[in-house]
């Protein structure tokens, strides 16, 4: 469903692609430039060459107008500060819907309100961010995601900044949506969870694509002598 | 008439007006210290003192820091000979701008005293330093960089401030802006040009007192 | 010395003194006040200018940045000097009063777009990525996201600037101004004793001062309580 290639100074020499109700994993050192993947795909930062494909269409990063559309069809939960501080759970779910894609209020909160009770927080709704643990918060934003429906959803790290005991509440999350059939692109260090949830990983490193493979090949057997590397410093511990 | 701007006939005056910034810097450096002074005791009796010294020091910081520096300098200089004590109006700029600065020194030292935080102390002393130590280690450079921003930034204030000096006929760089529009009438180029020179006088100060800090104190920031 | 003091109060405290008093003390209070009020509105607007990325602002992000240091860098004396020719200069027939308006507003915006800047950029750059992502337009960002959480950044330090701005207009009494400190010069020039008339407008400016000092502070001490 979209493929790349880009050559900024971050990112050089990407190329893969997603099929519908793939999940896909990223991962990779620090800096590698999984994140301004990410980044790149929502339109947060402009590629200076290279494309990216929706359907086998290209995205156009200039005009603003088909940015936003083809932005639509994506969905991202960042690592922290996700949620609008000064609006309740529910309000942070419902107010893109009602804003921006002017559907109606009624409509939208109940739906809002469907997606906190899957995610486990149904009786948060009135709840401001400050007064919820992290994980609760990143749960909060996985909702806020789906709510706009997207044909994509884009996890960037959601369980690095989390205290352990937080993380797999979150995980438990992701793996119903794997359940359901929803195409994702995570970015994640949680390698045991990675290895379960996904059907391709897709290891990075100083901005460009590595290895590709089913998980059980890059995380057992990884075919590259920089993703074997990694592969050696993660499980160290 | 001003509908023609011309500089040319302001421009000879341009070193009388830097001489007048001289004057200007003087004011404000002489009352700067001053009040550094004046706040470090003030601070100390706050801190330390006793009761009557602390109420006599809270009217002191109450009573300059909600009225204007202009009143005041206007109280000393009319004011005062009533009581016997004639100030030149030089004298009675750099009294009342001594006295105000004083009054937000006090106040900045206070914050100061009050950040240094008991578990520094503590560690300090865990660490196995005596008081000495500790407070040469660990007391001071922590004051000095939690004191170097707001001073910083009160002499700046305290360089504009000079400017109403002018209004007793100090000739610093305000003072002398009037006497060239006397004689030239040329106003607008005048003020253009003394807004100018202040301008060029804080973003020195501004940027001196910045690296200064950053080398010393390791004191953070940037100056636009 | 002091008999002639005790006996000039009586002479200075009369009722159409006070009056005269009383609408000076207005004059500074509402010099002030517009003069924040619409300094905070153009200082907004400034603020937003130069924090936006957008590389077509370039020039208003340049004047922007100008305006605002050139006010917080020029004297308040100096600032009303030149404002006050230029009027003259254009033939617009002005009042001393609307020449020192203008004056406060202008250093006004100057000063509370520093102010607006730091509370703006206060605010987590992620809440902007998010609300970015989410498609919210810019006026919608800045209304539902990102002023609602600068505010309570901005309020302090802004009305502080508010109360210290009430001292600088003193400065507008050199253009004729018939405000606080003004009414202190011409008393002075009609022969009260230079104490008696300092004195009172001392404690004219220190009663507006201190009482709003106070809730200023009881306002920070709320804000810092509250959270939403």
């Amino acid at each position: 469903m979209a493929s790349y290639g880009d050559d900024v100074p971050v990112l050089a020499g990407v190329g893969f692609s997603i099929e519908k109700g793939e999940i896909v994993s990223l991962i990779g050192p620090s800096g590698s430039g999984k994140s301004t993947l990410l980044r790149v795909l929502v339109g947060l930062t402009k590629p200076k060459s290279g494309r990216v494909c929706l359907d086998g269409v290209p995205i156009s990063y200039v005009n603003k107008k088909a940015l936003r559309e083809a932005r639509d069809r994506f969905a991202i939960v960042f690592q922290q500060y996700n949620l609008f501080q000064n609006m309740t759970a529910l309000r942070n779910v419902t107010v893109a819907p009602i804003k921006v894609k002017k559907r109606d209020p009624r409509q939208v909160e109940e739906e809002a309100i469907a997606l906190l009770e899957k995610v486990g927080l149904g009786d948060k709704l009135h709840v401001y961010p400050d007064e919820l643990s992290g994980g609760q918060q990143q749960r909060v934003a996985i909702a806020r995601a789906l709510a706009l429906k997207p044909d994509i959803l884009l996890l960037d790290e959601v369980t690095s900044a989390l205290d352990p005991e937080l993380i797999n509440e979150v995980l438990d999350t992701i793996r119903i949506l794997a359940k359901e059939g929803m195409t994702m692109l995570i970015i994640s260090h949680e390698m045991a969870f990675v290895k379960e949830v996904s059907s391709k990983v897709v290891f990075m490193d100083e901005g460009k694509v590595v290895e590709i493979g089913k998980p059980k090949e890059i995380l057992d057997n990884p075919k590259t002598a920089r993703a074997r590397e990694f592969m050696a410093k993660i499980l160290r511990h | 008439m001003q509908y023609t701007i011309h500089f040319s006939q302001v421009l000879e005056y341009i070193p009388y007006l830097i001489g007048g910034a001289w004057i200007s810097f003087q004011i404000a450096f002489l009352a700067f210290c001053g009040g550094m002074v004046i706040g470090l005791a003030g601070a100390m009796a706050k801190t330390f003192g006793n009761r009557i010294l602390k109420a006599v020091v809270s009217v002191y910081v109450t009573f300059f820091t909600n009225t204007p520096q202009l009143v005041q300098i206007y109280f000393i200089f009319f004011g005062l000979p009533q009581f016997g004590l004639t100030l030149s109006s030089y004298e009675a700029v750099l009294v009342g701008m001594t006295l105000n600065a004083g009054a937000y020194a006090t106040e900045i030292q206070r914050a100061g005293f009050l950040s240094v935080r008991k578990s520094e102390l503590e560690a300090a002393e865990t660490v196995g330093m005596s008081l000495l130590q500790s407070v040469r280690y660990v007391i001071l450079p922590h004051l000095a960089r939690v004191l170097y921003p707001p001073f910083s930034n009160l002499y700046i204030i305290m360089t504009l401030g000079t400017s109403m000096a002018a209004i007793f006929g100090v000739e610093e760089l305000t003072g002398r802006s009037f006497n060239v529009n006397a004689i030239t009438f040329r106003s607008i180029e005048i003020f253009s040009i003394t807004a100018g020179l202040y301008i060029l006088v804080t973003i020195a100060a501004s940027f001196i007192l910045l690296y200064f800090g950053k080398w010393l104190f390791r004191v953070k920031g940037k100056v636009f | 010395m002091w008999a002639s003091f005790l006996e000039e109060i009586p002479r200075f405290f009369t009722y159409y003194n006070g009056i005269f008093l009383l609408q000076a003390g207005a004059r500074t209070i509402g010099l002030s006040a517009i003069g924040c009020i619409i300094g905070f509105a153009i200082g907004f607007f400034l603020a937003i200018i130069r924090i936006s990325r957008e590389r077509s602002f370039l020039p208003m992000r340049l004047f922007s940045i100008n305006f605002v240091e050139f006010f917080r860098r020029v004297p308040f004396l100096v600032t009303l000097m030149l404002i006050f020719f230029v009027c003259q200069a254009l033939k617009l027939q002005l009042s001393v009063f609307t020449v020192a308006m203008i004056t406060v507003c202008l250093i006004a915006s100057g000063f509370i777009a520093e102010i607006v800047r730091a509370g703006i950029e206060s605010v987590h750059i992620t809440q902007w990525d998010a609300a970015e992502v989410l498609n919210l337009s810019m006026a919608q960002k800045l209304r539902l996201v990102i002023v609602p959480q600068a505010w309570k950044v901005i309020l302090p330090p802004a009305f502080s600037f508010f109360l210290s701005f009430i001292k600088d207009t003193a400065l507008a009494s050199q253009i004729g101004v018939i405000e606080l400190t003004y009414t202190g010069k011409v008393f002075n020039n009609k022969g009260f004793s230079a104490i008696l008339v300092f004195g009172t407008i001392l404690m004219m400016y220190f009663i507006i001062s201190y009482p709003l000092t106070r809730f200023g502070r009881w306002m920070e001490r709320k804000l810092a309580i509250s959270k939403h």
